[in-house]
């Protein structure tokens, strides 16, 4: 056994040391692509979104009510009513799509038999995988009809069209990871609240979502990110207005089907162009905040753990 | 299954590559308006039919997206429902680009309601007034008392344009949805009782559950539809437009053969079929002066 381990050693034309450190080089590379990558997409965005406020006024841009790049008479860019979207429509998408998924998470850790959760947890992941165009335009025809009937509205392409949407497609999302974090929780948490004397209902409700808490969290951030940048079922099924949104059963227009809408058709190195990249630096500005805010929270809750 | 996927995306990445080499010479990428698209792509297929070494790709995209691909040298044709602007044509000729236009058929751009609607026929200042948002109730055109939805097309589209400028000849209100599509459009106006859309009269012909209004040009005028093709070809309805294709220079070659097969006798029956109007002697000898 061990001649032949001696032999191996030998024979091998690159000594094990310098193996080892082509592996380390190896991985250190990879992990710092991702970062040279997201450098790299801010600093374009930065320096392509710039030229665009050599004509527009920053303050306009910011806190303008009005966004019409293709104007008939006057060009106006204004980003507040597509914050004020996007907002809206991550929103509505969290209040639906957090209790709902937090639920079947501990549903599916804590009560399913075996035997069902083996049958609904594959059929849950298989809801990430449909094509974000087929559920706009379940949006459309399904979704849409039925918020008109409900509302008496005239029709269904709103904010809470999309809401719901984006809830059914962060669902997965926030039910796998939650559910992942819920069963990390050591079983002698459950043990020992169970032996206390609390029901089922309060061990879960107390000790195991608590202890769980930074992982359901960070389910949530993850549902959010996917609500905020989806782009393709927000602009099928939310009416695309770029006027200020008045409720949740109004038209509205997300910064990302803005950028989806105006990008195939701008002239190259117009102003417009430059604005539809600061458009995309927003968005970028945003997914930062959230991601960044999420770690804030998970370090907290991680000290008072301890 | 991820890595049997994959493997698949990859075979169908490399065999894409070797064939698009191959056919390189003999692939016509044509581009843009999404109201041309199903029409042409009816062309391509029948013209492919006839040719069967010839390979058409016709994808849609909107008007902007196709002249500005027609700009950008990627695609030989560009289907416009609009007339490309003076910059347009102004960055084409900087990139060593001779615009040179090709009118395939005849639009009567059709303004619909829901079927439930009493309204069957507004003027075209009426329609104006709707869209750029100055009548905000159906009661305000003789209609019942309910307010109006506005549908129409995103900014990439070139019937967008074309009803701006020409029929708006302002902005359109900013509470009006921004729909994906022609066929978007027909969809929503069947489920809203209050809606109001415009769209190529290709998408309306076979349409049910809707109400393709009859337009004149002033109150005492007389009120014409768009799917009455006498009127569409004499000019008597107002908002008939032609359907252009753009292309580089003098047309030769493959891009010439398929530009010959639409305007011919069969291809202008094509174009009927599909619910638009062949083109008349005014543009036929625009045609001519394009080289066909």
């Amino acid at each position: 056994m061990q001649i032949s381990m001696v032999n191996r050693k030998r024979n091998s034309w690159i000594s094990n040391s310098v193996k080892e450190k082509l592996i380390h080089g190896f991985f250190f590379i990879n992990g710092i692509i991702s970062v040279f990558v997201l450098i790299g997409i801010f600093a374009l965005l930065v320096f392509t979104s710039f030229p665009a406020f050599s004509e527009i006024n920053m303050k306009e841009f910011l806190f303008g009510l009005e966004w019409n790049p293709t104007s008939y008479v006057k060009e106006v860019y204004g980003i507040v009513p597509m914050l004020v979207s996007t907002l809206m429509v991550t929103l509505g998408a969290l209040i639906m799509a957090i209790p709902l998924g937090v639920g079947t998470a501990a549903y599916l850790s804590d009560v399913a038999r075996p035997s069902t959760r083996e049958i609904a947890k594959p059929i849950i992941e298989i809801l990430a995988g449909i094509p974000s165009v087929v559920i706009g335009f379940l949006g459309i025809v399904l979704v849409g009809p039925i918020i008109a009937k409900i509302f008496g509205t005239h029709n269904g392409l709103n904010a809470l069209n999309g809401s719901i949407l984006l809830a059914v497609m962060a669902l997965p999302t926030i039910i796998s990871i939650s559910e992942d974090a819920l069963n990390n929780v050591p079983n002698s948490y459950n043990q020992a609240s169970l032996a206390l004397g609390a029901t089922k209902w309060q061990t879960v409700i107390k000790v195991k979502i608590p202890a769980a808490l930074s992982g359901i969290i960070a389910a949530c951030m993850l549902g959010m990110g996917r609500a905020i940048g989806e782009t393709m079922t927000v602009l099928m099924a939310t009416g695309c207005a770029p006027a200020m949104p008045e409720s949740i059963l109004g038209p509205v227009r997300t910064l990302t089907s803005s950028i989806a809408i105006e990008l195939g058709e701008v002239a190259y190195n117009t102003t417009h162009y430059y604005a539809l990249f600061a458009l995309g630096l927003v968005l970028f500005i945003i997914t930062f905040l959230v991601n960044m805010t999420s770690d804030i929270i998970l370090h907290k809750y991680e000290k008072v753990n301890r | 299954m991820k890595k049997y996927i994959r493997n698949l995306a990859l075979l169908v990445g490399v065999i894409s590559c070797l064939t698009s080499n191959v056919f390189a010479q003999e692939m016509l990428q044509i581009k843009g308006s999404d109201t041309l698209i199903n029409l042409v792509q009816r062309l391509a297929e029948e013209y492919m039919e006839k040719n069967p070494e010839k390979y058409i790709a016709v994808t849609g995209g909107g008007s902007g997206t196709g002249i500005a691909a027609l700009i950008n040298k990627k695609c030989d044709i560009a289907n416009a429902s609009r007339l490309m602007k003076t910059e347009e044509i102004e960055q084409a000729t900087n990139n060593g680009i001779k615009v040179n236009r090709v009118v395939v058929a005849i639009d009567g751009l059709s303004v619909i309601t829901n079927g439930n609607n009493s309204i069957t026929q507004l003027t075209v200042d009426e329609i104006g007034k709707i869209f750029r948002g100055e009548i905000t109730n159906w009661s305000e055109v003789g209609g019942a008392n309910m307010s109006i939805t506005l549908y129409g097309r995103q900014s990439n589209s070139g019937t967008f344009v074309f009803f701006r400028d020409d029929i708006l000849k302002g902005d359109y209100s900013q509470k009006m949805n921004r729909m994906n599509g022609n066929a978007q459009i027909v969809e929503a106006i069947k489920q809203d009782r209050s809606g109001i859309g415009y769209v190529g009269v290709g998408y309306v012909k076979e349409a049910t559950g809707l109400n393709v209004l009859k337009v004149a040009t002033s109150p005492d005028g007389i009120y014409t539809s768009p799917l009455n093709s006498a009127d569409v070809k004499s000019g008597k309805y107002p908002i008939a437009r032609p359907l252009n294709q753009y292309i580089n220079g003098t047309p030769t070659g493959a891009v010439k053969d398929f530009l010959t097969f639409e305007l011919s006798f069969e291809g202008q029956e094509k174009v009927e079929e599909q619910g638009f109007f062949a083109i008349g002697k005014e543009y036929e000898d625009l045609n001519k002066q394009s080289g066909l």
